[in-house]
């Protein structure tokens, strides 16, 4: 038998290793640990997400680094004692889990292949955000009406930079919304409305992540100082 | 590719972030868990912050603490972060992606506290110029 018999006999293996012979769903069982071939594309995307999402986390640490040094930096203004409403910040955390919740609803329906419940868990999942969105600005507006606007003092500032770099990644993620029930509706589930879902959803949660580190770091330990 | 193939149970060796294997529940089951860790650990939080009732030095290091349980939580039940063979690419990963954000966090802290407890006061700093 020579080479090419036996490329032909078995493609998938044609240096006889012995390797990457078993099968499921018609890839390698070992694809993507270096011998199988490469990982499935639905693997693979999450994974670079996954990597975007990490880096996104570390540049909020470095925001979160700046709001602890500068946290006592008040320059005679307001403290975060006195201008924290913690009724309205519980209400914002309660929209936020809730929809980090309906969205893992949404994708069990994406799994599912229905239209109708993914597009309710996507629109259940967006007003929630909504909710939580309008809420801040409401906040931010407030404070700002009192004297205490992010030019106040350096605390202040920091305050103004992380949470407004959560509530834009909330904005930017509603927007994304929107643009995935949109697609969903002319487009049906494809692979790629599919992969765009799966992502969206790891960045909801990794939002709602951040909002933990968020509210326990600026609004709880800034209540009790 | 196939909408089946596609589903991905058993498609190569890993599993996706966000990616639920295993199914000893049904995953419906599994996020309605997370929802209640999750709000049980939030109206914890906030009690702890609110009350009177508990020794007030101990308050900060017991919200960092139920902090880091709730994302815990989020990073099992809902993003689906396992121990599993099929996860490692995952989790180290994330591993690094938290070394990274404490080396931010701490050293940024650290070395800011350092330099505040070894600045000279302002007044004096104002002295030195005037000297000149």
């Amino acid at each position: 038998m020579t080479a090419a018999d036996a490329a032909v006999r078995s493609p998938h293996d044609p240096h006889k290793l012995g390797r990457a012979r078993e099968r499921i769903d018609g890839l390698p069982k070992d694809a993507g640990r270096g011998q199988g071939g490469p990982a499935p594309k639905r693997i693979i995307i999450a994974y670079g997400f996954w990597i975007f999402l990490l880096s996104d986390i570390v540049m909020f640490s470095a925001l979160f680094a700046a709001y602890a040094v500068l946290q006592g930096a008040t320059a005679g203004g307001p403290t975060g004692r006195q201008l924290f409403n913690l009724n309205n910040v519980a209400i914002e955390t309660g929209c936020l889990l809730l929809s980090s919740f309906t969205c893992g609803l949404m994708m069990v329906a994406a799994e599912a292949r229905s239209v109708l419940w993914t597009q309710l868990g996507l629109l259940i999942t967006g007003l929630l955000g909504l909710g939580f969105v309008a809420l801040e600005l409401h906040e931010f507006a407030d404070m700002i009406g009192q004297g205490a606007g992010p030019q106040r003092s350096a605390f202040l500032s920091a305050f103004f930079a992380l949470v407004g770099c959560h509530g834009a990644h909330v904005s930017c993620g509603l927007l994304w919304l929107g643009t995935m029930m949109a697609q969903l509706l002319a487009k049906g589930f494809r692979p790629t409305i599919l992969h765009r879902l799966m992502c969206f959803s790891l960045f909801w949660h990794a939002l709602d992540i951040i909002w933990v580190a968020l509210f326990t770091v600026v609004y709880l330990l800034g209540a009790i100082r | 590719m196939t909408v089946e193939s596609h589903t991905g149970r058993g498609d190569g060796g890993d599993a996706a972030p966000g990616e639920e294997r295993g199914r000893v529940l049904p995953s419906l089951g599994v996020y309605l868990i997370g929802l209640v860790f999750a709000l049980g650990l939030t109206a914890t939080a906030f009690w702890v912050a609110q009350t009177h009732l508990l020794w007030a030095p101990g308050i900060p290091i017991g919200l960092c603490v139920l902090a880091i349980a709730q994302m815990g939580v989020h990073l099992v039940f809902f993003l689906h972060i396992t121990t599993g063979p099929d996860n490692t690419n995952n989790v180290l990963a994330l591993a690094f992606g938290v070394l990274i954000v404490f080396l931010v966090v701490a050293g940024s802290l650290w070395i800011m506290a350092n330099l505040n407890h070894n600045m000279m006061p302002m007044d004096q700093l104002t002295n030195l110029h005037l000297q000149h």
